[in-house]
């Protein structure tokens, strides 16, 4: 049996595996894809903790996480789609114009 | 779940994040995606989350995932160089992962101990039954604001995608 | 499964003191080789020809008739030639992505047979979540298509699977709904849960039970079909227009998984909607010994699942194809909202008749009789007009 520690490690792995796509890549839907990845890492952690305490409140809690990832996506890739419409890019530093 | 099918699942579910951050075309990075999150619902399974991990399955790899497709196909998306970026972010970037990544080795090396076991759990653990009854009773509010931001969602995306200039009227949406 | 490989533990088969997990383990692989190897891939090859027959047949053609008594063995024929021919990969495709696509079609027409309830005890796996499974293991057919679609970099590949994976998640939702009325009738996601809540006889069924589960059924059957790209839903592979849709490029053995998965998927299809709504293997308790019981369990699920396969075929030989418009119309305005409406209606049929509703049944009974009579009736036509000595033997 593999420990609750080792999934929580695991699931820390993939959370910087994450938050360093967002920070490494410029194109907006690998930043994307990365916050999925991160939202993913989380929800292991509160399954795996779910587990080791005995109790359905992590599961709950994926499962609003997972729809929260769900409407993320439609609204994202729509906002992703209105931008390319209309600078055509792609790149995260070109998008600029709200800068301070 | 065995240890050596934990390492196992582990290792694929690392390559296929680390693919996502690496890979130089974009569908490549989805793909890899894909696949982690399957490896992640597999673990979901082997926790006892049953329900949970096949509705991962669905959400993720039957519907996120095709919408992302679509988009990179409807953008036209061809594989890129990495990017050299700013400097300054890098740096800053570097910072903030050595910051986790040292959070995650002292984890490593003291691992709390109220955690080092998993307990007993009975039979319907994480059976469809169980689910509905926590999120029907504990989190009942949660998941009626949660079918409203859904709601929300769907609208966002219908109006966002909808395209509002000159053209051939009725506009496909985003969403499939 | 688990049972029967107890009791032969405990009749000593594997010594003294055997590695249980071990023996566990050989059997679920040997009873999953039984079923892939032995059921799962002839029944996609017989399906093939069976098919092929009738709808030749209904356009008054002879079909194949040369390999095998009646043509009987053109599906290994087929199958041989196609192991033989050579495996194409197109120069300016994603090797890597080209060659695994296949695999994952197969991988997703494969895993819904581990859930398969053949009889009352020959299943591989009794999951709690049965259903479930079933629906999120078949999900994965989009990413073997829409991958295989990608990945030859050619313009029909390309547009075939788009048009499939918005098929297949469009059509996802009224099956996915239309499944929930016998899960709330039922009051489980298990297979064996299901079928064991409905009895023999037809009225007895869920499909019959209300009128709400007997449109459940309908549309499931419909929404099913689109998601197999089966005709009149067969856009992704449209010949006409995109030669061969995602498998344009495709040749010798990765061209036939697809197709593999395409026929077995039928079987599928007819299994999912005989546990839900036709009473899978339920038989008249008319023995005591478990053998016979299984066997005659097996037989009934067979029929049923044999006779929705061909309502399928036969389908496939009547309609035209529709076209993506009235695709996707058909779905998003009439199919997903009279799902919700069969969801919201049966949770009320429940609330108003908790242990059922005794006349319903019949008058649903009679009602699907009566549309059977007049369909018959409207037929009758041709069938006084036609040579009966052809209808009455089946080969030629």
């Amino acid at each position: 049996m593999a420990p609750p520690s080792y999934y929580m490690i695991l699931s820390a792995v993939l959370f910087c595996i994450g938050v360093s796509g967002v920070l490494l890549r410029r194109n907006v839907l690998i930043i994307f894809m990365s916050i999925e990845l991160m939202l993913n890492a989380v929800n292991l952690a509160f399954v795996s903790l779910s587990r080791a305490w005995g109790s359905v409140d992590g599961q709950s809690i994926v499962f609003f996480v997972m729809t929260v990832a769900a409407a993320e996506a439609a609204v994202g890739l729509g906002i992703i789609l209105a931008t390319f419409r209309n600078r055509a890019t792609v790149n995260a530093d070109e998008i600029n114009l709200m800068r301070w | 779940m065995p240890l050596w099918l934990f390492i196992f699942l582990a290792a694929l579910a690392i390559i296929g994040a680390a693919g996502v951050v690496l890979q130089r075309h974009p569908v490549h990075s989805l793909l890899s995606l894909v696949m982690t999150l399957v490896v992640i619902a597999v673990l979901f399974i082997g926790l006892g989350a049953a329900t949970v991990g096949f509705l991962q399955m669905i959400v993720y790899a039957g519907a996120i995932m095709v919408l992302f497709l679509f988009v990179i196909w409807l953008l036209n998306l061809q594989s890129q160089p990495l990017e050299p970026g700013h400097l300054a972010l890098k740096f800053l970037g570097s910072l903030g992962s050595a910051a986790l990544i040292a959070e995650l080795l002292l984890f490593v090396v003291h691992p709390p101990p109220a955690i080092t076991q998993n307990r007993a759990v009975a039979m319907d653990f994480g059976s469809i039954g169980r689910l509905a009854q926590s999120l029907f009773t504990d989190y009942l509010i949660a998941f009626e604001a949660t079918s409203v931001l859904l709601l929300v969602g769907v609208i966002g995306g219908v109006a966002l995608a909808r395209r509002t200039t000159a053209g051939g009227g009725g506009a496909p949406g985003g969403t499939p | 499964m688990q049972q029967l490989a107890d009791s032969l533990i405990a009749q000593g088969m594997f010594g003294a003191n055997p590695p249980r997990d071990l023996i566990y383990a050989l059997f679920i692989f040997v009873f999953s080789l039984i079923v892939f190897l032995g059921i799962a891939f002839p029944f996609a090859g017989i399906v093939s020809w069976v098919e092929r027959r009738v709808w030749a047949r209904m356009q008054s053609r002879c079909g194949p008739n040369r390999v095998g008594p009646n043509g009987f063995l053109q599906w290994l024929a087929d199958g041989l030639k196609h192991i033989c021919k050579e495996d194409l990969i197109p120069a300016d495709s994603d090797p890597a992505l080209f060659k695994f696509a296949p695999y994952l079609v197969i991988l997703a027409f494969t895993l819904p047979w581990a859930v398969m309830p053949f009889s009352s005890q020959l299943i591989l796996a009794d999951l709690n979540v049965g259903i479930l499974y079933m629906t999120s293991v078949t999900a994965l057919t989009v990413v073997g298509v829409l991958m295989a679609g990608w990945a030859s970099n050619d313009k029909w590949s390309l547009i075939g699977g788009i048009r499939s994976a918005a098929q297949i998640v469009s059509y996802e939702i009224p099956a996915g709904l239309s499944i929930f009325p016998a899960v709330l009738m039922a009051g489980t996601l298990s297979m064996q849960g299901i079928i064991k809540a409905q009895g023999w006889a037809p009225w007895t069924w869920f499909a019959f039970s209300n009128p709400f589960t007997f449109i459940a059924a309908n549309v499931l059957y419909i929404s099913a079909l689109a998601e197999g790209n089966r005709t009149p839903f067969d856009l992704p592979e449209a010949e006409s227009e995109l030669v061969a849709g995602f498998a344009t490029e495709y040749s010798g053995m990765r061209y036939l998984f697809f197709f593999a998965a395409e026929w077995g998927n039928l079987f599928i299809i007819g299994a999912i909607i005989t546990t839900l709504f036709l009473g899978g293997w339920q038989f008249p308790l008319i023995s005591n010994n478990a053998v016979v019981m299984n066997v005659l369990q097996l037989i009934t699920f067979n029929i049923k699942v044999l006779f929705l396969v061909f309502i399928s075929v036969w389908v496939r030989g009547t309609l035209p194809r529709v076209r993506i418009d009235q695709l996707m119309s058909l779905c998003w305005k009439y199919l997903v909202p009279i799902s919700f409406v069969d969801l919201v209606g049966t949770a009320a049929w429940i609330a108003i008749w908790p242990s059922g509703n005794s006349v319903a049944p019949w008058i649903m009974l009679a009602l699907f009789l009566a549309i059977v009579v007049t369909f018959l009736r409207r037929v009758l036509h041709y069938f006084r007009r036609s040579k009966m000595e052809l209808y009455l033997s089946p080969t030629i």
